[in-house]
């Protein structure tokens, strides 16, 4: 632990030397000044209702954040727990569960979208337009090139299947029906998704 | 409780005073690690570090579970993993939640020599006041348990807190909370008690003829007890103490050494390090033993007490 | 599941084998803790190594990986040869009864009907014999050696005790005991629960290793009832959802199939799916698939799916091969087939098997896209990491996009559980930086692809710009709009068809699937989720806990497909008159005049018990299948099949030693190792501490669990000189692993065929990225081939071997990817366009 965590075992009240006094025959004032206990945490923050990311148990948890919404602030969760309401879990989480701050807040979070061109050693920063722009041209061009509208024997197939993908085994259903509205739209058949592994 | 003042403390390390109190009827609280239901998760570990905003270091493999290695300044509680075989060679994988008993009698709180780094509330938190923690370890001699630990950073010592700021606000501790299995409650002492006993009638019927509660009466009791298939055998879990108790050493503190470790005190109220002052031989008596055990007596029957 | 996280505490006994529930899904595990306490329960946990889950379990055995079908097959033959069958239940609600062909035969490891050349059979003898009318023929007496429940009689005999330990490995007494403790639950007042997970499926005999366990669960009377069930414990908060809504290589939403290239017309799909019943009265639910079909292309292509064009039929892709399957995207992409990669919130260079050849084919993409929170191994599989990953970026041309995508905490909308629940979640956070949403991601590409092929044309763009788009914010579609979208309204108004009474108005949400229609005046995107959001509003944001009883139902919390039913099949809870077979446990009871209970019945709800409707209505016999027919690709009993890496022969048919339907690519039997190289066998599992490959990035996990290791036996250890703690490489023939070993009693050498054969275990979680330590990552070592019907990956059991060998130069916890002299390029600014 670092020495600004130190800030968290402050403790209101006295300090060393006040109740050092007490000790030695001082009189009261310094117990009177004592110390209490670590101010509770979350007596403000903001509750919202969520679900686990990680298995399919599903736990309901409950995310505080800094801030009462505001328009002045951008919330941050600052703490995690379960939801001692939700039938399944009843206010437990697991090892993973019950450190899901540490993957909202993880150093490996992206933050920027990222291009490295054909050959290149390293990311470069992009814009949003530039990444979806490039995306689409080279998913047009592919699609254009290698689509299969029949096949040999002159059935309407409408296939493509020289770009593949790999659907969100953690995203919505609503993510997720988009997705596939898309994918299948364009014909595309290599497309799955991680119930196999 | 509303909160965990200093109406609410029972004892106070290196005080002669007692804490002025009228808030002597209070629920005596305990946690239950019942190790028959605990899967090894660490989701205590996880749920611990979390709340109190602890990361200890990011340790490397040694041929164990148990990461960290031990407890450590930031690691208040630690699964413990014991691969166990019987005579008749049947596996046993022995998990303990490690971590601070928080005894009725707490040898860490007899043998600070620091006024009011160590306090035990009226329901039974024995909890370390950091501000007024002077770093000299006399807190990890006196404990039975082998539980504080002095952070090398800040030089002050730290474990478990039962969730003092929890259990003050009205809520059970995060890793109460968080257990999957339900291998850790928390209640009222009787209740677990009365608990523990269900649970140890229902192992015995399931063959395990030694279960039992861990209480220890040598500390007068814990608030958090174990309940064990194997009470007969508590070492088997990790080296949990069959027959735990405050060190020799600590009982010295009720005799000459007080006055010397105050002076030094008075020298740690503008920066100094008291253990490097004190030292010498230490000695107890069995009068100073039986002294301490009538003063807890008298804490519990008074809600307070000096000590 | 079939059941709820909940019910498990309604179990009397309960099995946790090809699974580890204690340390994957702790939460759900703590309801096996319930029954142990409230129900008196015992657990029985089966597993290759004595888990954390084994250490709370009543009897524990182990079994060498990939030979669960020997174990579950055995234990057929011990119910059936020991009477410990629940009879009345296998009677009415099994096709235990039915007929089967003159021409279905096996011998010698193989069904009637394979061809050895294309490694697949023709099934036709997998059937029943037909009567005039087209229904199965029966023997309700079992006096005909040809009904179901005598050919398996016949086929598990050979799963004698002494086979099932010979092949296993188990203990005989072990096996014994938990055969006897399982046998108890055949009493129809007692149920036994099967948890599982990818230690079944991740098998070249995946899906019938789940199937046999369920096929006991049948003989047991075990499925429909309060604390049974088949319960696979999934592994991701939506992979259910995923899977639901068919984002499958040969799926479509609601368990429908995309057509294949020989189904040309609409009328030529249709003809493989009018599931007509095979026995008389029969429900045969499937029969509505016309229904589900029309109303799914009507929410995809709106107006523009037409009678008169068979409902857009065209627009939809069809299938020249059973499906393109993962392991087939990295076959062809190795092969330089496939062009362009889109992982979304996926990393194939930790999760697939074989990383070298995973590694390979995305060196041959031109483009790779990947959505995530989180940076991933195969967003930088092109960097070198050193001996992680050995990488010349220079030497690939794949163009590489790494998109920053929101997190649960970040976003609205609903997840569905193992147990079918489709739960909303709420925003409680911005994304951080410029990470955004996948609704907004996909919505950018949809629209300026609209607009490329709009302006420019193209290759049949004809689905793509008649998509449904009708979102408020065409950019990026508002969850509640998309969760409508799922669940369907009517395009005009409904009436009943039989009293004509008006059922619903033109603009209406459904109510019910029951209100689909197939002439294109409803649309519903995934006909399962029909219910979940209505005109009374979105019933997945429920939060009512309340369980009447405390059965362990919770019906109004968030909302369960199908129809809001929490336990599958509950009809077979009551016996044939109506009466719980458990009556203190009841789901459902006949009440004289409808089925009333604490659950929404699965089955007409007013459908006399004198009807005799079977309690499986999908099945066309309204039976359970102990005799599968078609609907397997090896057979329609199980069989034991050794896994494709294995130090053993199949001593039951020495010829067929392997699955003969699983399929495996020529370049990947090269790679395929001898027990003479790699004498120890291989299985991969995660760790409670971590989940998969996210939370090497969250400090508290890494704490928990720093480092790779592999878990090996004392005797193991001492043969190889290995110390506790000390380094190891571990190889197969596709690659090797240098991490530590840890020695445990908990693995021992089991006697395999009267020779000791050696587990090594390997946690799966450690790669490249994350602020955990840096690890290779298992699956560096595992095969590339899958099972028979789904091509799961075999990563449950290869083979291995370890060496002792010292600490690698540099264990560096920072260090990155590396630059072209080899220095880690930690603190090298990025560049930006």
């Amino acid at each position: 632990m670092d020495l600004s965590r130190r800030g968290f075992i402050k403790l209101t009240g006295a300090g060393l030397a006040v109740s050092s006094m007490g000790a030695l025959g001082f009189g009261s004032a310094g117990t009177a000044l004592a110390a209490s206990v670590r101010p509770f945490k979350l007596t403000a923050a903001t509750e919202t209702r969520n679900t686990c990311t990680y298995c399919s148990v599903a736990c309901g948890i409950l995310i505080y954040s800094q801030g009462d919404r505001a328009k002045n602030v951008k919330s941050s969760v600052i703490h995690i727990e379960g939801d001692p309401d939700h039938p399944v879990n009843r206010g437990t989480l697991c090892p993973k569960g019950a450190g899901l701050l540490d993957i909202v807040r993880a150093p490996g979070r992206l933050t920027v979208p990222k291009y490295r061109a054909a050959g290149a050693t390293e990311w470069k920063e992009v814009s949003w337009d530039f990444a979806l722009d490039r995306i689409a041209t080279l998913m047009k061009q592919d699609r254009d090139a290698n689509f299969i509208a029949k096949n040999g024997a002159g059935a309407t197939v409408n296939r493509w299947n020289t770009t593949g993908m790999l659907a969100a085994s953690a995203a919505s259903n609503e993510a997720a029906y988009v997705t596939f509205k898309w994918a299948r739209a364009l014909g595309m058949v290599t497309f799955d998704n991680q119930a196999r592994v | 409780m509303a909160d965990l003042q200093s109406q609410d403390y029972i004892r106070r390390s290196a005080t002669n005073l007692t804490p002025p109190s009228v808030r002597h009827h209070e629920l005596e609280v305990a946690k239950l690690i019942d190790v028959s239901r605990c899967i090894g998760c660490k989701a205590c570990q996880s749920a611990c570090m979390e709340w109190n905003n602890l990361r200890p270091e990011m340790e490397e493999f040694q041929g164990a579970y148990e990461n960290p290695h031990d407890l450590n300044p930031g690691t208040w509680t630690l699964m413990r993993f014991a691969e166990y075989e019987d005579e008749q060679g049947n596996l046993e994988w022995l998990i303990r939640k490690d971590g601070c008993m928080h005894c009725e009698d707490p040898g860490c709180l007899k043998a600070c020599p620091a006024p009011g780094a160590i306090v035990q509330y009226a329901n039974g938190i024995v909890d370390f006041i950091s501000e007024n923690c002077i770093g000299c370890g006399y807190c990890v001699k006196g404990c039975p348990f082998n539980i504080p630990r002095i952070s090398a950073q800040d030089h002050k010592s730290y474990k478990c807190t039962l969730c003092s700021d929890r259990v003050g606000v009205g809520l059970e501790p995060a890793c109460v909370k968080t257990c999957p299995t339900g291998a850790i409650m928390f209640g009222s002492k009787d209740d677990m008690k009365d608990w523990a006993g269900e649970r140890i009638a229902e192992l015995k019927e399931r063959g395990f003829q030694n279960a039992g509660l861990y209480d220890p009466p040598e500390v007068g009791g814990t608030h958090v007890m174990y309940v064990l298939h194997h009470a007969d055998k508590p070492s088997l879990y990790s080296g949990l103490p069959d027959k735990p108790h405050i060190s020799a050493l600590v009982g010295a503190w009720k005799g000459f050494l007080k006055p010397v470790a105050l002076a030094g005190l008075a020298f740690a109220a503008v920066g100094a390090f008291v253990h490097s002052i004190v030292a010498g031989p230490n000695e107890t008596t069995e009068a100073d033993e039986a002294h301490a055990r009538l003063e807890m007596e008298k804490a519990k029957r008074n809600g307070s007490a000096e000590s | 599941m079939t059941n709820t996280w909940q019910d498990i505490k309604n179990a009397n006994v309960v099995i946790v084998m090809g699974g580890n529930a204690a340390e994957a899904h702790p939460c759900g595990f703590k309801w096996v803790v319930e029954a142990k306490i409230e129900n008196k329960a015992k657990l029985i946990v089966v597993d290759p190594r004595f888990t954390r889950t084994a250490s709370v379990a009543d009897v524990y055995a182990p079994i060498r990986p990939g030979t669960d079908i020997a174990f579950l097959s055995g234990l057929m033959r011990y119910l059936l040869t020991n009477d410990a069958i629940q009879h009345e239940y296998v009677r009415a609600y099994t096709n235990a009864s039915l007929i089967v062909k003159d021409g279905f035969a096996f011998e010698d490891g193989l069904f009637s009907g394979y061809n050895e050349e294309k490694r697949s059979y023709d099934k036709s003898s997998w059937d029943y014999e037909l009567d005039e009318q087209g229904y199965a023929k029966s023997d309700d007496t079992w006096q005909n050696p040809r009904c179901v429940i005598n050919l398996l009689k016949s086929h598990v005999d050979r799963y004698t005790p002494e086979m099932v330990s010979r092949i296993c490995g188990t203990p005989q007494d072990k096996y014994l005991e938990i055969c006897k403790l399982i046998a108890t639950t055949s009493a129809p007042d007692k149920a036994l629960t099967s948890l599982f997970a990818l230690g079944w499926t991740q098998h070249s005999v995946g899906a019938q290793n789940i199937r046999t366990m369920a096929m006991v669960q049948l003989l047991l009377g075990n499925i429909g009832v309060a604390g049974g069930g088949m319960n696979a414990l999934r592994g991701h908060s939506n992979i259910q959802g995923l899977t639901d809504i068919g984002l499958l290589s040969a799926s479509l939403p609601g368990y429908m199939n995309m057509p294949k290239d020989s189904e040309v017309t609409f009328d030529k799909y249709m003809e493989t799916k009018l599931f007509k019943p095979l026995r008389p009265g029969q429900t045969s639910y499937w029969q509505n698939y016309r229904k589900f079909f029309v109303s799914f292309q009507k929410a995809m292509f709106g107006s523009a799916a037409t009678a008169e064009n068979n409902w857009a039929y065209d627009y939809l892709p069809k299938l020249d091969v059973d499906g393109y399957d993962i392991l087939r995207a990295f076959e062809m992409m190795n092969n330089k087939q496939m062009n362009g990669y889109i992982c979304q919130g996926f990393n194939p260079m930790q999760a697939f098997p074989d990383r070298g050849k995973i590694r390979r084919g995305l060196s041959n993409l031109k483009y790779l896209v990947v959505m995530d929170p989180l940076d991933t191994e195969t967003a930088n599989f092109w960097q070198d990491y050193g001996p992680q990953n050995p990488s010349k970026p220079t030497e690939i041309q794949t163009e590489v996009f790494q998109l920053p995508t929101t997190c649960f905490a970040e976003e609205n909308g609903t997840l569905v559980n193992s147990a079918r629940w489709l739960q909303w979640h709420w925003k409680a956070a911005d994304a951080p930086g410029q990470a955004k949403t996948d609704l907004w991601i996909i919505a950018g590409l949809y629209n300026r692809m609209k607009a490329m092929y709009a302006k420019d044309g193209g290759a049949f763009p004809d689905a793509l710009l008649n998509l449904t788009w009708t979102y408020a914010d065409p950019h990026e579609p508002e969850p509640e709009e998309v969760a409508k979208e799922m669940n369907g309204r009517a395009l005009a108004d409904v009436n009943d068809p039989a009293t004509g009474a008006p059922l619903l108005k033109a603009g209406q949400q459904l109510d019910a699937f029951a209100q689909l229609r197939d002439d294109g005046t409803t649309m519903s995107g995934c006909w399962i989720f029909a219910g979940s959001f209505t005109d009374k509003g979105n019933m997945t944001a429920r939060r009512d806990a309340t369980d009447p009883r405390e059965a362990g139902i919770a019906p109004n919390w968030a909302w369960a497909w199908p129809a809001n039913r929490r336990i599958l099949y509950n009809r077979a809870s009551a016996n044939p008159e109506g009466k719980a077979w458990n009556p203190a446990k009841p789901v459902i009871e006949w009440n004289g005049s409808k089925w009333v209970g604490v659950d929404v019945p699965d089955y007409g709800p007013t459908v006399k018990p004198s009807d005799s409707v079977g309690p499986f209505i999908m099945n066309q016999e309204g039976q359970a299948r102990l005799f599968a027919r078609g609907l397997m690709n090896e057979g329609p009993f199980p069989e034991h099949y050794e896994p494709f890496e294995s130090p053993s022969e199949n001593v039951l048919h020495p010829k067929v030693k392997n699955n003969p339907a699983a399929r495996l690519f020529a370049s990947d039997k090269e790679h395929m190792g001898a027990s003479a190289d790699f004498p120890y066998v291989g299985t991969t599992y995660r760790l409670t501490e971590h989940f998969h490959y996210w939370t090497k990035h969250a400090l508290i996990n890494a704490i928990l669990q720093p480092e790779e290791f592999v878990e090996i036996g004392e005797a193991l250890a001492k043969e190889k000189g290995i110390e506790q703690g000390g380094w190891v490489k571990v190889s197969s023939k596709r690659g090797q692993v240098i991490c530590k070993a840890f020695v445990t009693k908990r693995i021992k050498p089991l006697m395999v065929d009267g020779k000791p054969t050696h587990v090594i275990g390997c946690p799966i979680h450690w790669g490249f990225t994350g602020v955990a330590r840096k690890g290779y990552g298992a699956n560096t070592l595992t095969p590339f081939v899958g099972d028979a019907n789904t091509n799961t990956p075999e990563f449950k059991a290869f083979l291995l071997n370890i060496e002792k060998t010292s600490a690698p130069p540099a264990v560096d916890v920072a260090q990155g990817p590396r630059d072209a002299q080899g220095v880690p390029k930690s603190l090298t600014k990025m560049g930006s366009l």
